[in-house]
């Protein structure tokens, strides 16, 4: 005799897998990709570049500018390292400093989709396709680096070079750049502690329980200029991994992106990028390079 | 005379024994179905290739092996230190909550105490306090996190295994510890020989499904900053976007669960037929 919940059992199955089916993912659309405008047929001069008000060039920040990006809140006065490498840009198109407008944008403004105020914007932008989406960006112009940061009195506060952290005991945040230079660039004798966010790894750091944690050269100005105490920056560790990279921002579509990206490149090409990044944040911010 | 089973008897045997081979026949036929469905199901489905590739990755999962294996030592070290410790110190709670007197009141007023606060704070949260939080008062002779970590552990899980051995000493009939105190045992020898013995046997299923739960929240040491099974399975998933690594890690946790399990199952089987036995 047939169990009188065979034919459940048997719809039931039938269900299931008509359910499984059903519920089968289906292939995700890919993202339109921005064509990126060429810059190789278009003259880049101020005769002929359509900016906001002819003949000068507007260029927005956030106001307060940080350093070292910036120096004292003044954009203008040329210091810092974003305020140099928005005038060396400025210089590659043709405009003499005299004319350069600044303007004040907050982040979130810049980077919105909408009209814009500003020919070009400069404030720690990262490239991102999600924003790409509502803005166009220049050529990087900062590749960010790996940095070790510790507090006062820990020993590898006078850390020089990358055998000076071999012994230390240091934390990182997990699946960062910022691990990767630890296991690839340091490799410290002692196994390194991994933290699930980088206040996790701040916290440690304060405890004593880690020597000093490597997290980006923005974070660590921040956390050693706003958070910790007693932070110090020890130093930048060579490039690696996948950087985040800083751009320039434009309006979607602006006629000026490759101009802009074309003198970023030759900036960076002729060494001048390196020499400001030298200049405003390895000498003068303090975040000496380690090798 | 021998044994000559009766005619009835042997059609009864045939009958029974021909039921029992239709039952398996249906049962393996169902199984079988079942099986077929689900494989062209789960195969068949668009997204199929991709989850292989996503989950069972045999490269990924050769590359990270090694580093997952390192650091389960670290989980297995930690399971048996944190396993003996909490349960001694549930056990010793427990005894401490049953003692009787009023002299005793706030000892079992401390530790009722403890088992409500641990027993209801998430494990997350007691593992930053000891591992984030004790070092930061920076007090002489503060431990490893590792230690601060296993104590964090070993204080939550102890107040789980507190109320369970409590549970086992309540379940003990009050007319047993009569009958030890009327033979001249005094209260210390009737719990020692008497009532704890019964108990412990009692609640030996539920303790040790206890320390399988204990067993997976070891890993959650990696919090504090060592690198555990699981925290190298993140690493490796971070650096290769794959998810095959928390497979493999996944695999060799519920691998070191099994022979757990297998006990737990065992002794509880053990327990139930002496029960129905007597």
């Amino acid at each position: 005799m047939v169990s009188r919940y065979t034919p459940v059992a048997v719809g039931g199955v039938a269900l299931l897998f008509a359910a499984v089916t059903a519920c089968s993912p289906v292939e995700e659309e890919s993202s339109p990709t921005a064509s990126a405008s060429s810059a190789s047929t278009e003259t880049c001069a101020p005769a002929s570049l359509a900016t906001l008000t002819a003949g000068k060039l507007t260029i927005g920040t956030d106001n307060p500018a940080y350093e070292p990006w910036f120096s004292d809140n003044k954009p203008a006065n040329g210091k810092g390292y974003e305020s140099a490498v928005a005038y060396a840009v400025a210089d590659r198109l043709g405009y003499a400093n005299a004319d350069v407008q600044w303007t004040s944008v907050t982040f979130n403004n810049a980077i919105a989709p909408g009209p814009k105020k500003f020919d070009i914007d400069i404030n720690q932008f990262s490239i991102t396709d999600e924003r790409k989406q509502a803005v166009d960006f220049s050529s990087p112009y900062y590749l960010v680096r790996q940095t070790v940061i510790t507090t006062k009195g820990s020993k590898i506060a006078g850390a020089k070079s990358l055998a000076d952290l071999k012994s230390a005991k240091l934390g990182a945040q997990v699946g960062t750049t910022s691990y990767q230079a630890v296991t690839d660039v340091i490799k410290p004798d002692q196994q390194p502690s991994v933290f699930n966010n980088n206040d996790d790894a701040k916290a440690a750091l304060v405890n004593g329980t880690v020597d000093g944690i490597v997290v980006d050269l923005p974070t660590a100005f921040y956390m050693t200029a706003a958070e910790l105490d007693d932070g110090v920056i020890v130093g930048q560790l060579p490039q690696v991994g996948v950087p985040e990279q800083f751009g320039i921002v434009l309006d979607k579509g602006s006629p000026l992106t490759g101009c802009v990206s074309k003198a970023v490149d030759q900036l960076r090409q002729d060494g001048t990028l390196a020499v400001l990044e030298k200049t405003w944040l390895a000498d003068t911010a303090g975040a000496p390079e380690l090798s | 005379m021998t044994y000559a089973p009766s005619t009835r008897q042997l059609e009864r045997t045939a009958y029974r024994r021909r039921q029992a081979v239709r039952s398996v026949l249906l049962a393996a036929l169902s199984t079988a179905v079942v099986g077929i469905l689900l494989t062209v199901a789960i195969t068949g489905a668009p997204g199929w290739e991709r989850v292989k590739a996503s989950f069972f990755d045999p490269e990924a999962a050769q590359e990270y092996l090694p580093e997952i294996l390192f650091g389960l030592w670290l989980n297995i070290r930690l399971l048996v230190v944190c396993a003996t410790l909490a349960l001694t110190l549930g056990l010793v709670v427990a005894i401490l909550r049953t003692l009787r007197g009023p002299v005793f009141f706030p000892v079992r007023a401390l530790a009722t105490g403890y088992t409500y606060t641990f027993r209801g704070l998430p494990l997350i949260i007691v593992i930053y306090l000891y591992a984030f939080g004790i070092p930061g008062l920076r007090l002489q002779g503060t431990p490893d996190v590792l230690v601060l970590g296993a104590a964090a552990i070993i204080v939550t899980y102890g107040a789980y295994l507190a109320e369970v051995f409590r549970a086992g000493i309540e379940s003990v009939h009050p007319s047993q510890i009569a009958a030890a105190r009327s033979l001249g045992l005094s209260y210390r020898q009737a719990m020692r020989h008497v009532v704890l013995p019964q108990a412990v046997r009692r609640v030996t299923p539920p303790l040790l499904n206890d320390t399988v739960a204990l067993q997976k929240d070891v890993g959650l040491i990696s919090l504090a900053g060592p690198i555990d099974a699981i925290r190298a399975a993140q690493i490796g998933v971070a650096q290769d976007a794959n998810f095959t690594p928390y497979i493999v890690a996944g695999v060799l946790f519920v691998l070191l669960a099994l022979p757990l399990i297998g006990v737990t199952d065992w002794v509880t089987l053990r327990a139930a037929r002496r029960q129905n036995a007597g």
